[in-house]
């Protein structure tokens, strides 16, 4: 029956008319053009690190001095020297390259925590607001007990329990994302729960799984994709948080927070140790902060009405 | 409003409890013997009996949780493993300066951050609203540590002949320190709550030098918390920032701003008691839920600025598998911060009085 209703021409139909909508609003937005471009030049970087980078992240150059700046020769360096365009680390590596290297681990970083928590978090608010009674009510109440800790924190605990390292660290980021999206899937659950569409469907039989999956659901994709983007960003700046502290990455990874974290003394002596990696860090973060605001203007027009009023 | 009051702090209960159920199952979720995890290399079957038994780690799962609750409300946090002392000292030592530099953080961020939105609202479209704008996307996506170092370069090294100079790191210059006031009152053995609060108030600056009268004292560990109050503040204050804009624009288009407008109101007026009050509910929403953000700024901060708060001891503490300090620690910062979003709760109540009512 359902088949009658819902042809997969008119599907397909349906389906990319928006998404072209959205990148040309988004490309029209400012910031979210800003936060395409910026983040588009990274994910370039990441994909051809190793053609950008000119050596290993982690191969040691015996012959350099440690933590000697920049060498660029159109700058006046002499050309008889080797050229490090960020200069050499403390462990004699050539910063630049490790910069460059991190792209990718920063980039994976944001995305795998934040698949993690959307997809569990989606599970928990469906479930939650599906079940209703005393599931959703204890769900919930999990979600605020895990939301009165301040996140950053509690990841700081909870990698405590685990063991510093990488995995562990991303782990725990995720874990203490997870609250929001199952509240974000919980609302709009419930809110077209009980619509019109949706009793249709069941009347038409269709199980339980099919009416969450492609009726209900589908509503949650644009807050999704909205805190998502906004969750990458902060999924970044807490991991480099992390690896900073010593409880992430460890080394010799090329992850940008750890190589603030192991030069963090050196900077009234080597700064551009400290410089380049910092920078790396906030234009990834801003890149999807960008794209995140972008995003929910795109998304929503009624939020764009009612910010230009 | 009483029974506003009451009713939320009714709520509270099951969040207090559940925060610290947390902290009470986190520890024990570590895998492996916890004798062997906590002791390390000093573990032997004698040493392990004997710290299982005076941890209670023998008991029944219940009790030990029973035990944990009512040593709490006594104030009784256990006691560290490394420095073989009841966590309620390190946390009387340790978190006056958190807080400290947590209020400053506090106070920077949103005077800045309501001047910022404020002037980007009422100066919309202009050169001065994108730069705004622009600083507050920029301050957003900074890493708290990063630019806690890069302020101290540019303030500690660039700036050092100038006026502007600040110290780098440290709560106070070299040869300075707080005096004990236990000392100072001539008070000997204390105990119990009573120790806890002379040795909190001897750790915090601000009474500290009102009891002691020592201003040259507060100067200096305030000039020492300049920078790491910035860097803290900074994330917080370009949400405000944003925050504090869009609300205020949009409390400007509704009809009321309009309507004060229209009977002559002079402009300070219609943006200062009209549209500025109403604005004010989602900015004091993000103050609260920024405490969060403060309160890890200042841990990560204190690294940067070797500052002896609860961020360095938690750091430390992680490291050297402190079990009871991290969990202590944990358990008192979750309980500030949901102290504070319920003194935001309770302000809403006394910004909007439709709220009250409900």
């Amino acid at each position: 029956m359902e088949d009658l209703i819902e042809t997969p021409k008119a599907n397909t139909d349906q389906r990319r008319s928006p998404t072209r909508e959205v990148i040309k609003h988004l490309l029209r937005h400012q910031s979210g053009r800003a936060g395409l471009i910026i983040l588009t030049l990274l994910v370039l970087i990441a994909i051809f690190a190793p053609l950008i980078a000119p050596y290993d992240p982690t191969q040691l150059l015996k012959n350099e001095i440690r933590r000697s700046p920049p060498c660029i020769h159109l700058l006046g360096c002499p050309k008889d020297k080797a050229e490090h365009l960020f200069g050499i680390d403390g462990n004699s590596r050539d910063l630049f390259s490790r910069v460059i290297f991190g792209s990718r681990l920063s980039l994976q970083v944001g995305l795998v925590t934040m698949s993690f928590a959307i997809l569990v978090g989606t599970i928990i608010g469906a479930f939650a607001a599906y079940a209703g009674g005393a599931v959703d009510n204890t769900l919930m109440r999990i979600m605020d007990v895990v939301m009165a800790f301040p996140s950053l924190l509690l990841a700081i605990t909870i990698v405590s329990v685990l063991g510093t390292g990488l995995i562990n660290a991303l782990l725990a980021i995720g874990i203490v994302s997870i609250p929001r999206f199952a509240r974000l899937v919980r609302s709009t659950v419930l809110s077209v729960k009980e619509l019109e569409y949706v009793q249709a469907s069941k009347a038409l039989g269709g199980s339980s799984m099919h009416i969450l999956f492609k009726r209900i659901l589908p509503n949650a994709i644009t807050p999704l994709i909205v805190q998502g983007t906004l969750g990458i960003a902060t999924a970044i700046l807490d991991a480099a948080a992390l690896s900073f502290l010593g409880l992430g990455a460890e080394p010799p990874r090329p992850e940008w927070g750890l190589m603030l974290g192991e030069e963090k003394n050196s900077i009234f002596s080597a700064p551009h140790l400290v410089i380049f990696p910092g920078i790396a860090i906030m234009l990834t973060v801003l890149a999807f902060n960008l794209l995140g605001d972008g995003l929910r203007d795109a998304l929503d027009p009624r939020l764009t009405r009612s910010r230009s009023a | 409003m009483p029974q506003f009051i009451g009713r939320r702090l009714l709520l509270l209960l099951p969040v207090l409890l559940g925060v610290v159920l947390v902290t009470f199952v986190i520890v024990r979720l570590i895998p492996g013997d916890p004798c062997v995890t906590m002791l390390g290399e000093r573990a032997t079957p004698a040493k392990c009996e004997a710290f299982l038994d005076r941890y209670g780690l023998n008991d029944n799962i219940f009790v030990q949780f029973a035990r944990y609750l009512v040593n709490m409300t006594k104030g009784d946090f256990g006691e560290s493993i490394r420095f073989s002392r009841p966590v309620s000292d390190l946390i009387a030592e340790r978190l006056p300066l958190t807080m400290e530099l947590t209020i400053l953080a506090m106070l920077f961020s949103t005077t800045v951050g309501v001047l910022l939105g404020v002037i980007s609202a009422l100066k919309r479209n202009t050169f001065i609203d994108t730069i705004t704008m622009v600083i507050a996307n920029i301050g957003v996506s900074m890493p708290v540590f990063w630019l806690g170092l890069l302020l101290a370069y540019l303030f500690a090294l660039v700036l050092k002949n100038t006026v502007f100079v600040l110290p780098p790191s440290g709560r106070f210059d070299a040869g300075m320190a707080l005096q004990d006031l236990s000392v100072y009152w001539g008070m000997t053995n204390l105990t119990g709550f009573k120790k806890f609060a002379v040795e909190f108030m001897s750790n915090t600056v601000l009474i500290n030098c009102i009891i002691t009268g020592d201003w040259k004292m507060f100067w200096d560990s305030l000039r020492h918390l300049i920078l790491p109050a910035v860097a803290v503040g900074t994330i917080p204050m370009s949400i405000i920032a944003r925050m504090t804009r869009s609300s205020l624009l949009e409390v400007l288009g509704l009809d009321y701003i309009r309507t004060a407008r229209a009977k002559g109101l002079i402009e300070r007026k219609v943006i200062g008691k009209h549209a500025f009050r109403n604005a004010l509910i989602p900015i004091v929403t993000i103050i609260g839920i920024e405490t969060g953000s403060l309160l890890s700024g200042a841990v990560l901060t204190e690294t940067v600025f070797a500052l002896p708060g609860l961020g360095t001891a938690m750091v430390g503490a992680i490291l050297a598998r402190d079990y009871p300090v991290i969990q202590g620690f944990t358990l008192i910062i979750a309980l500030i911060f949901v102290l504070v979003n319920l003194l935001v709760d309770l302000s809403y109540a006394y910004l909007d009085p439709r709220i009250r009512l409900e």
